[in-house]
C-alpha cells in the first residue's frame, strides 16, 4: 500500500436522471423524485475514488442508487452527467462515458469486470461454463483455444468449480455455483477492478461465506480493486476497506467501514447499523 | 520521547433517533512515551474503551488532538487523518486488540494470524513462520490451527484474536481488556509477551480489570474519572 498511488477508478458528480428534469428539481425532490416535473434523480452528484488493492463497499436500501451506479460505470447506460475517469484506460486522462463504443467495449473486456446480483444477466446459461470464460477472453483480442483453455481452469479452479463440469451449461448450477461462473468470468482479463453489485443476496449462508472467502482471496491473490455493492452489512464488515452510504440517489456518509458501523453519524445510516440482526 | 499525546479529546454521541447526545470522554489529556504501558482505569461507561476507539479511529472524535508520531508520516493527527492514512497505519504501524474475535469465514486460525504479516508484504513463508510461533507462544493446541475458529472456545478466540495483533509487532498497541476471561497462567503468557514487546519499543495503552496483575509491565496509570495520572511504577 502506497499513499501515493492514483486511484484506479474515480468518479465525479455522476448523475442520473430519468426524465427532462426542470429548474427547481433539486429543490423540490422528495426522495428522489420531483414534485414539480416528476424526474426521477437515480443518482445525484456521486463522486468517490477506488484506490488500488482496495475494497469499497456502497450500502444503502433498495433505490438508493447502489446498482444505478454499478450498470453506469458498466455502460449498461449513459448517465445524465459526470465523469469517470479509469487508471488503466489513457492514464486516468479521459472521461470514460466520453469513449467510443469500441473503446467502451475494451474497457469492459480488459479493464473492468462485472458480477451482477442475477446470474443471467451476466452469465450466457445455455453456452458451458468454459465458454463463458472464453467468450470474455475473444472480446479481448485472443484466438489461442489452448490458452482459453487453461486459463479457464485456472479460474474455474480459483472458484472451486470442478473441472470435469466445466463443459456444462451454468443453466444446470446451483446458485452459488452460478454466482462462482460469473465471477470468475469477470476475472477472465486481469481486469484492474472489479464490480460487484449484491453477489451474496439470495444464497444461503454456507455459500454466502464460500463467495466472501473466494473474493477474499481473489483480492489477496490479484491485487485487484473492488467495488462492492451489498446492502447486508454483515458482509461490509469482513470485505470493505471504506464504504460508502447511499440513500435517496445521494452519498450520505462515508467513512472507514468500522466507523460507519461503530460510530454512524446520519440518521439513516444509525437507523441501517441498528437493525442489525 | 513521546509517540503520542492526547490534548482535549472529548467523545459524545448523537443518536437521531430518539434525539439524544451521549457524553462519553471529554477533556482527555494524555501522553505516551516511546517504549512506554500506560494503563487506563475507570469505571464501566466512563469512557475507557471511547479513547482507545478515537485512537484507532472508529470512533470519530469530536474534539480534540491525537497526535501520533508515525514512521511514515512523522508527526500525524489521528483525529483528522485521512482514511487512507488510517488504514496505512493500522495496517503497519498501529495494533488494537479487544476481547471479540472478528474472523472471515473459511479462514482458519493460522490463516488469521498470518493475514496480519501478509497484509503488512511479509512472505507467505516467513508469515507461516511467525504465525506458528506465535500461536506456539500462546499456547493454542495445534490440532487447531488449521480449523476455523467459530467453534473455539473464549480463552482460544482470545489468545488467537492476541496473535494476531501481536505478530506484527506494532509501534503502537491498543489494548482493550483482551485478559477478560482468561486463565491464569495465559494471563501470564500475555504479560511476558507485552514485556517482549515492550523490550522492542513497542509503545502501548492497556484497559485491564486487574491492574495489579500488569504490575511490572505498567508504567503509568491513566484514571479517566480524574482525567489524571496516577501512581508510576
Amino acid at each position: 500500500m502506497h499513499l501515493n498511488e492514483k486511484p484506479v477508478l474515480s468518479v465525479k458528480n455522476l448523475v442520473v436522471r430519468y426524465g427532462e428534469g426542470c429548474p427547481h428539481c433539486q429543490e423540490n425532490l422528495e426522495k428522489n423524485r420531483c414534485s414539480v416535473c416528476g424526474s426521477v434523480w437515480a443518482a445525484n452528484d456521486i463522486s468517490l475514488e477506488v484506490y488500488p488493492g482496495e475494497v469499497l463497499g456502497i450500502v444503502g436500501e433498495s433505490g438508493s442508487g447502489k446498482s444505478t451506479l454499478m450498470k453506469a460505470l458498466y455502460f449498461d447506460f449513459a448517465p445524465t452527467s459526470g465523469e469517470a475517469l479509469l487508471r488503466d484506460y489513457k492514464d486516468g486522462s479521459k472521461n470514460i462515458w466520453d469513449a467510443s463504443s469500441a473503446e467502451q467495449r475494451m474497457i469492459r473486456n480488459n479493464i473492468m469486470g462485472m458480477v451482477y446480483q442475477n446470474p443471467v444477466l451476466g452469465l450466457r446459461m445455455n453456452y458451458s461454463a468454459a465458454s463463458n470464460i472464453a467468450e470474455k477472453i475473444i472480446a479481448a483480442g485472443s484466438r489461442n483455444a489452448g490458452k482459453m483453455t487453461e486459463r479457464a481452469t485456472e479460474l474455474l479452479e480459483a472458484v472451486e468449480i470442478l473441472t470435469s463440469r466445466m463443459s456444462e451449461a451454468p443453466k444446470n448450477f446451483s446458485g452459488g455455483m452460478q454466482q462462482r461462473v460469473q465471477i470468475s468470468k469477470a476475472l477472465a482479463n486481469n481486469p484492474a477492478i472489479l464490480l460487484l453489485d449484491e453477489v451474496t443476496t439470495g444464497l444461503d449462508l454456507s455459500v454466502q461465506s464460500k463467495v466472501l472467502d473466494l473474493i477474499r482471496k481473489i483480492k489477496a491473490k490479484y491485487g485487484i480493486s473492488i467495488l462492492l455493492v451489498s446492502h447486508d452489512l454483515a458482509v461490509i464488515r469482513m470485505l470493505a476497506d471504506r464504504t460508502i452510504v447511499m440513500l435517496d440517489g445521494k452519498i450520505i456518509e462515508s467513512g472507514l467501514t468500522d466507523q460507519i458501523l461503530e460510530d454512524p453519524q446520519e440518521a439513516y445510516t444509525q437507523q441501517l447499523v441498528h437493525s442489525l440482526i | 520521547m513521546e509517540i503520542l499525546v492526547i490534548k482535549d479529546l472529548a467523545k459524545n454521541f448523537y443518536l437521531h433517533n430518539p434525539g439524544l447526545e451521549i457524553k462519553s470522554c471529554q477533556n482527555i489529556n494524555l501522553s505516551l512515551e516511546k517504549g512506554q504501558f500506560v494503563g487506563i482505569v475507570g469505571l464501566s461507561g466512563a469512557g475507557k474503551s471511547t479513547i482507545l476507539k478515537c485512537i484507532n479511529r472508529s470512533y470519530l472524535p469530536m474534539q480534540g488532538e491525537i497526535i501520533y508520531d508515525s514512521e511514515a508520516f512523522g508527526e500525524i493527527n489521528l483525529a483528522t487523518a485521512t482514511e487512507r492514512e488510517i488504514l496505512y497505519l493500522r495496517r503497519y504501524e498501529i495494533g488494537y486488540v479487544s476481547q471479540f474475535l472478528n474472523v472471515m469465514p473459511r479462514t482458519t486460525a493460522k490463516e488469521h494470524v498470518m493475514s496480519a504479516l501478509l497484509d503488512m508484504g511479509v512472505t507467505a513463508a516467513e508469515a507461516d513462520d511467525d504465525a506458528k510461533e506465535m500461536l506456539s507462544y500462546f499456547r493454542l493446541p495445534e490440532n487447531l490451527w488449521d480449523l476455523y475458529p467459530a467453534t473455539f472456545s473464549g480463552g482460544e478466540r482470545l489468545r488467537l484474536n492476541l496473535a494476531h495483533a501481536m505478530v506484527k509487532r506494532p509501534r503502537l498497541l491498543m489494548l482493550d481488556e483482551p485478559t477478560a476471561s482468561l486463565d491464569h497462567k495465559t494471563k501470564i503468557l500475555v504479560k511476558d509477551m507485552l514485556k517482549k514487546l515492550k523490550d522492542k519499543d513497542t509503545s502501548m495503552l492497556g484497559i485491564f480489570h486487574d491492574l495489579e496483575f500488569m504490575e511490572g509491565v505498567c508504567d503509568k496509570v491513566f484514571n479517566i474519572s480524574e482525567g489524571a495520572f496516577y501512581g508510576e511504577s
